[in-house]
């Protein structure tokens, strides 16, 4: 069952009723799953050693779509790693992220990204040290997070518009 | 996930009128939601209730329960007057997080017990009277201090030790009614009812914390010792606030975390 479909209005407070099928149930209504069936690309991934980078933009900052009920967001505007790229032209934290080989299977990459950017517009990228408790509510299952600090410094030293 | 209605209130009334779980953050609850441990049947979006806002007044600072931690923590009042709830906000959880959770969510937050979260084993919080499986299990990072035999449950919040240094207190509104209390009184020991956390009514919520106006709080700290050099729960944590005068203590004030099952 499409789970917005059922929307009553009740005086000021506005009331949706959810259902999940079993298979969805742990995931709900979080964020993720409800984006992952609407967008076209999977770009927020569910990792399947249960590991789950989930990092989005909501009104601006960053946040995580797992602990985000979709219902809460209605009407808000949330972005994806899918919505960095312009016209076809990648951002420069993706770019940086390809030159400096910051990733290895992948599964963290998105929520990386998104933070990085994040950080990046924060100015919270003057030392590595800094990128690192910056960075470290994104956790890489394999490591690479030397190359992940070499990214962020190259797409802060790039000059381009973050 | 099981089946839930969802509701956003519009005002404060219509909030504290309501039954079921308010969700802010959602750090807690939707985690807790998903992990099965916390099944609301109603769950209250309380994010568009006029509960924002950092207020200077003649006894101290007002702050609005659904400011956000991240913000709070770059706040120059708290930095400048309250620097150990600053430091203790800017070493919580993760950047994200931080940006997610608001302060009355955090004072309020569950529990990291393993067996709290985990709906397969006995937990006298999360259904009283089946069992505290601590004692011949996983305990290394459980209460030592405040704790009882039903439960060793620690208390996870780092702004929570540092307000009770500051002798913070929360405002409550109900739906008839809204009142202060201290901190230091508003935590439960488990005692028999472990599943008793607070003082909160039903229906009630955190509108705001009030920082009582104190000088010698710009002298003042926050340690955290935990495993990890970030985005980790403390192990044990410690508040301090001293009044120095030339090379004289004169008063302080210190509050414990983690090893006590509430704030110190």
């Amino acid at each position: 069952m499409d789970p917005m479909a059922h929307k009553e209005a009740d005086g000021d407070v506005s009331r949706r009723r959810f259902f999940t099928s079993t298979a969805a149930a742990s995931a709900g209504l979080a964020l993720t799953p409800s984006l992952a069936e609407a967008v076209t690309h999977q770009g927020t991934p569910p990792a399947p050693d249960g590991f789950v980078d989930v990092t989005i933009t909501f009104n601006g900052r960053r946040v995580l779509s797992c602990l985000t009920l979709a219902a809460a967001v209605n009407g808000k505007k949330v972005t994806t790693v899918e919505g960095l790229e312009h016209d076809g032209e990648l951002h420069p934290v993706q770019e940086a992220f390809i030159e400096c080989d910051g990733f290895q299977c992948g599964f963290c990459t998105s929520g990386q990204i998104m933070s990085a950017v994040a950080l990046l517009r924060e100015g919270r990228a003057r030392t590595d040290d800094e990128v690192r408790e910056a960075m470290s509510g994104n956790i890489c299952r394999r490591g690479a997070y030397a190359n992940i600090v070499d990214a962020v410094q190259q797409a802060h030293a790039c000059g381009k518009a973050i | 996930m099981h089946a839930y209605d969802f509701a956003t209130a519009s005002d404060i009334r219509q909030a504290t009128s309501s039954s079921g779980a308010f969700l802010a953050g959602g750090t807690t609850l939707v985690d807790l939601m998903k992990l099965g441990a916390l099944r609301p049947d109603h769950v209250i979006d309380i994010n568009s209730l006029p509960l924002r806002g950092i207020r200077t007044g003649r006894d101290g600072v007002h702050i609005g329960a659904l400011e956000r931690m991240s913000d709070l923590a770059i706040d120059r009042i708290i930095i400048g007057h309250y620097p150990v709830f600053a430091q203790a906000l800017s070493v919580s959880a993760s950047p994200q997080i931080r940006n997610m959770a608001s302060i009355g969510g955090n004072l309020l937050q569950s529990t990291r017990c393993g067996y709290f979260r985990d709906v397969t084993t006995a937990c006298n919080k999360r259904q009283p009277g089946s069992g505290c499986p601590t004692r011949t299990g996983d305990n290394r990072e459980h209460a030592i201090l405040g704790t009882s035999t039903s439960c060793v449950a620690m208390h996870a919040s780092d702004a929570a030790v540092a307000l009770m240094a500051l002798d913070a207190s929360v405002r409550l509104v109900g739906r008839d009614d809204e009142r202060s209390v201290r901190l230091a009184e508003f935590y439960r020991l488990p005692g028999g009812s472990p599943d008793v956390e607070n003082q909160l009514r039903p229906g009630e919520l955190i509108a705001e914390l009030i920082l009582p106006k104190l000088d010698w709080a710009r002298t003042s700290t926050y340690v955290k010792v935990r495993d990890r050099q970030s985005y980790e729960f403390a192990l044990c944590s410690a508040a301090v606030a001293l009044d120095v005068r030339g090379s004289r203590i004169r008063d302080a004030r210190v509050a414990a975390g983690s090893p006590p099952s509430r704030p110190l």
